[in-house]
């Protein structure tokens, strides 16, 4: 088609197919202008459109009895009874992170902030996953601290605590850095405001920060295009004002407890065009704005420049025209814009004015629900079946000496580098400080609490994408219950390499049909996340890495339960079962080994088990401490508990199982937690174990100030408490005070 | 004894202290709005943490200039308490009820953890119910806490006894390393010389229930409740 308005490298530069062009044209009704074109690509973008990804999301189980909203909205929704409800979501900000990490991670903070309050919630906490390249690599540190200088500076400015989540580390996150940002909010149930504009003849307001032309999609074609002053190209990246997101906080979080609006949403990816099309789509209506009227940071700016940047820190109101008045006063009083330039209409189009002249005239229902969903062609990841070479693998000479290293790896090590610089107390709901698998908060005027994780292992989906689904799903609720909570509610954050390629594909497919898999035998709803495709970069992709972030409730917030070890004398017990699994290990990594075989198998049934027998014992107020072997295994896991234990408390352990020693120590199977019981009280805890046929035996006793292993009565691992603690506490900073290598 | 709140734009701490006030105190606090002119009679004022106007040019620099600040400046001169915490502390010091000034933390980084504190001089209408010597644990939270005053200064709000708590170990000794953010002399809080107007860097608000890790900022709040004599 050479007689096209646009020519091909138009097209390419806003990543629109010959194929998608057409369809534009004949949902239009004539071809579209460039600033149409603009805002087709950018809510067809697959950021915008999952229109890679949304056939297998569609799998996902969304549905369970608290589910007050699933995906689809900014964030998903979840009843915890007495009136209230969690709101909350995952989102990457991998690509701009790595771009500029300092505002890549801050904006990433502040977008999400903007998906929680959006829809009447107060935002109470954010924890991030975050990974990065090695350290002894000089630019992985440099991305690495202005990423979480990034975070500090975002969230502690606008009062939100960071109260958890997970580091790892990986040369496949060299080239592309994963920040994946996790907000929840809480609301009464009776107050959730949705992206909706009600009835013809509401009013269209835009509040906060005003338009520049940050972060505007195409922005480079947009100049070479028009053969304009072609302005020097600006950063992709949008630069975070968080003081102004606290005033936008508080003035909409006013107006929506005043009930004086109909409907909000914010102007994220794709900017005014995502927020004036979705609205309307989802009431079935249409709006007619005045682009003049739109508050602007920068002279000259183009109906394409303004409708499509990503100028931060602003959102989108309808509120009936007799609400206006009080809508302007209530932003006033915070000294920020509220400028009605629009209205609601019937006709279901998105009519933009710009000098006086119709310069957009499209519908919005065309722009956000009919981009085509593709069924990409995707491979099924080869798995391995067995490790070849596991039994040929000679037995570490020194246990000691690899458990120094492992507590001293930057995956394992302690991060309260990284947590200090996060204000994690503000709002003084923080019950568990970060360091323990989960965050916990409790609820203001209630006896209840909710905790809070993000997991995910790379090494696992790489090995073995369907099962690395499931094993972040079964983690993160191992760490829920190792609290004392129980999973009610989950949200993903989906990070793969180029999806046209169909490994890759083929690694998302498994891993979702993993997660989803997990997640209901879990009995807990997916209610949204975000999928973050093309990790790429000169070629080489990441690990796929699903997270999951998953909230979990606790009935008596009295009864959480924390890892540290509390008394000498304890019985330390094992529930799950040791097995010889070591591929995907940390312990591998250490040692230099490559991981070739299956990743740690998970038997949902079991984990389930597992997890049932020790909320009944905590339920019933029979334990002490609580830890899962993860990373490092129950080598790691016991020298935790240890670390964690106000007086240094050391333990003393002897498993009997007939397996390779390494394998007990650092192996990483699956459904295994150590906890610990007053000695008269285990007899009862393997009880509650053996009625659901969960593998439980008395490992040791805690006491003493170090940390000895025995297999068979041999004792392999005898380290000082402090010793330990010192090489687990020291290991991150010292890479940051004292590089290893420049 | 009523306690007032001011909100100041950035003000992200005010709710905290409210909810110490009044629900774990339960004693009257109201909000002070900081475009308004009245203090709504209350006994004491608290300038909360956070980062006012976003901390830009400098931590506390504009909301000197609030219009409340006339109010509260006055009730400071007329004797009346004012306690500023974290980012209410940085607003004293801009506004000269309190001497000295913030520098970046001694390893310029953001530091979000407990610290333990000693109370210098428990004779304060902050400190009264505590004891000389007495260490508190208390969390902090700031990047600006390392207050410096030039060596007179410093020696005239020491002979004055107007140091009213000072960064230790956990034992009560002073240290290099119990001192976080570098403050000389390991100052945590301090007091103007007619002792009404404190301002520290730890967040006693955040440590008055044992389901937050700490009950020893109640010593600090419960000073307050009774009016100087």
């Amino acid at each position: 088609m050479n007689t096209r308005l646009h020519d091909d490298k138009v097209l390419a530069l806003h990543n629109i197919t010959a194929d998608e062009y057409d369809l534009i044209t004949k949902l239009v009704g004539r071809e579209p202008n460039l600033t149409e074109l603009g805002i087709f690509s950018a809510m067809w973008s697959e950021h915008c459109s999952y229109k890679s990804s949304k056939v297998h999301l569609k799998t996902l189980p969304t549905k369970a009895a608290n589910v007050v909203q699933g995906p689809g909205e900014n964030a998903g929704i979840i009843d915890i009874g007495e009136g209230r409800v969690i709101v909350f979501k995952i989102e990457s900000h991998n690509h701009p992170s790595y771009i500029e990490p300092f505002q890549g991670a801050a904006t990433g903070v502040g977008g999400i902030l903007r998906d929680i309050f959006t829809m009447g919630a107060r935002p109470v906490a954010l924890m991030d996953s975050l990974r990065f390249g090695p350290l002894d690599n000089p630019k992985n540190r440099s991305i690495m601290e202005g990423v979480v200088s990034g975070i500090s500076s975002y969230g502690n400015s606008i009062g939100v605590p960071t109260v958890g989540g997970e580091v790892y580390f990986n040369e496949c996150y060299s080239l592309n850095p994963l920040v994946n940002v996790f907000c929840l909010g809480l609301a009464e149930k009776d107050k959730i405001f949705y992206a909706k504009t009600d009835d013809v003849g509401n009013a269209i307001l835009y509040v906060g920060a005003k338009t520049g032309r940050d972060g505007i999609h195409g922005a480079s074609m947009a100049s070479q295009e028009f053969g304009e002053d072609t302005e020097a190209k600006r950063p992709n990246v949008q630069v975070g004002d968080p003081f102004k997101e606290k005033l936008l906080v508080e003035a909409c979080l006013e107006v929506m407890e005043r009930k004086i609006i109909v409907g909000i949403q914010d102007m994220g990816a794709a900017g005014l065009t995502c927020s004036t099309t979705e609205m309307p789509a989802k009431s079935g209506t249409g709006v007619e704005i005045d682009l003049d009227l739109v508050p602007q940071r920068e002279k000259g700016m183009t109906p394409y420049e303004i409708l499509l940047s990503e100028s931060q820190e602003r959102m989108l109101i309808a509120a009936r025209p007799d609400q206006v008045p009080a809508v302007k006063a209530a932003f006033a009083k915070w000294d920020l814009d509220a400028v009605e330039i629009g209205k609601v209409t019937s006709d279901g189009r998105l009519k933009c004015r710009f000098h006086g002249s119709l310069v957009v005239d499209i519908p919005v229902s065309a722009v956000v629900d009919l981009c085509p969903a593709y069924h990409r062609p995707w491979e099924e990841p080869a798995v391995p079946t067995k490790s070849p070479s596991a039994s040929r693998r000679p037995l570490p000479k020194d246990y000691n000496d690899v458990l120094r290293k492992l507590l001293s790896s930057p995956t394992i090590a302690n991060k309260e580098w990284v947590y200090r610089q996060y204000d994690h107390m503000v709002l003084t709901n923080t019950a568990l400080l970060p360091g323990a698998g989960a965050a916990v908060l409790r609820i203001r005027g209630s006896r209840k609490g909710l905790a809070m994780t993000v997991d995910g292992n790379g090494r696992y989906a790489k090995l073995d994408p369907r099962t690395g689904g499931k094993a972040a799903v079964a983690e993160a609720c191992r760490n829920l219950t190792c609290v004392g909570a129980k999973p009610i509610g989950v949200t993903n954050c989906l990070n793969f390499g180029n999806p046209e390629k169909p490994g890759v594909m083929g690694q998302f497919k498994a891993a979702v049909e993993g997660l989803g898999q997990a997640c209901e035998a879990f009995g807990i709803a997916v209610t949204g996340g975000n999928v973050s495709f093309y990790n790429e970069t000169e070629g080489i992709a990441i690990d796929p890495t699903p997270v999951l972030g998953i909230v979990g409730l606790i009935e008596d917030i009295d009864k959480v339960v924390t890892p540290g070890f509390k008394a000498e004398g304890d019985a330390v017990i094992l529930l799950g079962r040791n097995a010889e699994e070591f591929e995907g290990s940390e312990y591998l990594e250490i040692i230099g080994l490559p991981s070739a075989g299956p990743p740690p198998d998970v038997d949902l049934d079991r984990e389930i088990a597992v997890q049932e027998t020790l909320l009944e014992a905590i339920a019933e107020g029979l334990v002490r401490s609580a830890n899962d072997p993860s990373e490092g295994g129950v080598a790691v896991c016991a020298a935790e508990c240890a670390f964690h234990s106000p007086e240094r408390i050391g333990c003393d352990l002897n498993f009997d199982d007939d397996l390779r020693p390494d394998a007990i120590l650092f192996g990483e199977s699956q459904a295994r937690i150590l906890l610990t019981v007053r000695p008269e009280n285990a007899e009862r805890v393997l009880e509650i174990a053996e009625k659901r046929d969960v593998p439980a035996k008395v490992v040791g006793t805690t006491g003493g100030h170090s940390l000895r292993i025995r297999h068979l009565d041999r004792l392999l691992v005898d380290l000082p408490v402090a010793m330990a603690r010192k090489l687990w506490m020291e290991a991150l900073p010292d890479y940051f005070a004292n590089p290893k290598s420049s | 004894m009523k306690f007032g709140v001011v909100v100041f734009p950035g003000s992200n701490c005010d709710a905290d202290a409210y909810h110490a006030f009044r629900d774990v105190l339960g004693k009257p606090t109201t909000y002070l709005w900081h475009k308004d002119h009245d203090l709504k009679g209350v006994d004491c004022v608290i300038l909360p943490g956070g980062f006012s106007y976003g901390d830009y040019l400098r931590s506390g620099a504009i909301a000197r200039f609030s219009p409340l600040m006339r109010e509260v400046c006055e009730f400071a001169d007329k004797g009346g308490l004012v306690l500023g915490i974290c980012n209410g502390f940085q607003v004293l010091l801009e506004l000269n009820l309190l001497p000295g000034a913030m520098l970046r933390n001694k390893r310029l980084k953001f530091l979000c953890q407990y610290v333990t504190i000693r109370i210098e001089n428990d004779k304060t209408a902050f400190s009264r119910k505590g004891t000389k010597g007495q260490v508190l644990r208390i969390p902090i939270a700031h990047f600006d806490g390392n207050w410096y005053a030039p060596p007179e200064t410093v020696k005239e709000i020491e002979d004055n006894g107007q140091v009213v708590f000072r960064y230790c170990d956990t034992e009560g000794r002073l240290s290099e390393e119990s001192n976080v953010n570098g403050s000389l002399n390991a100052i945590a809080g301090l007091s103007n010389k007619r002792g009404n107007v404190c301002g520290m860097m730890p967040h006693p608000e955040r440590a008055v229930e044992s389901i937050l890790g700490s009950e020893d900022g109640l010593v600090i709040l419960r000073s307050l409740l009774e009016k100087i004599s």
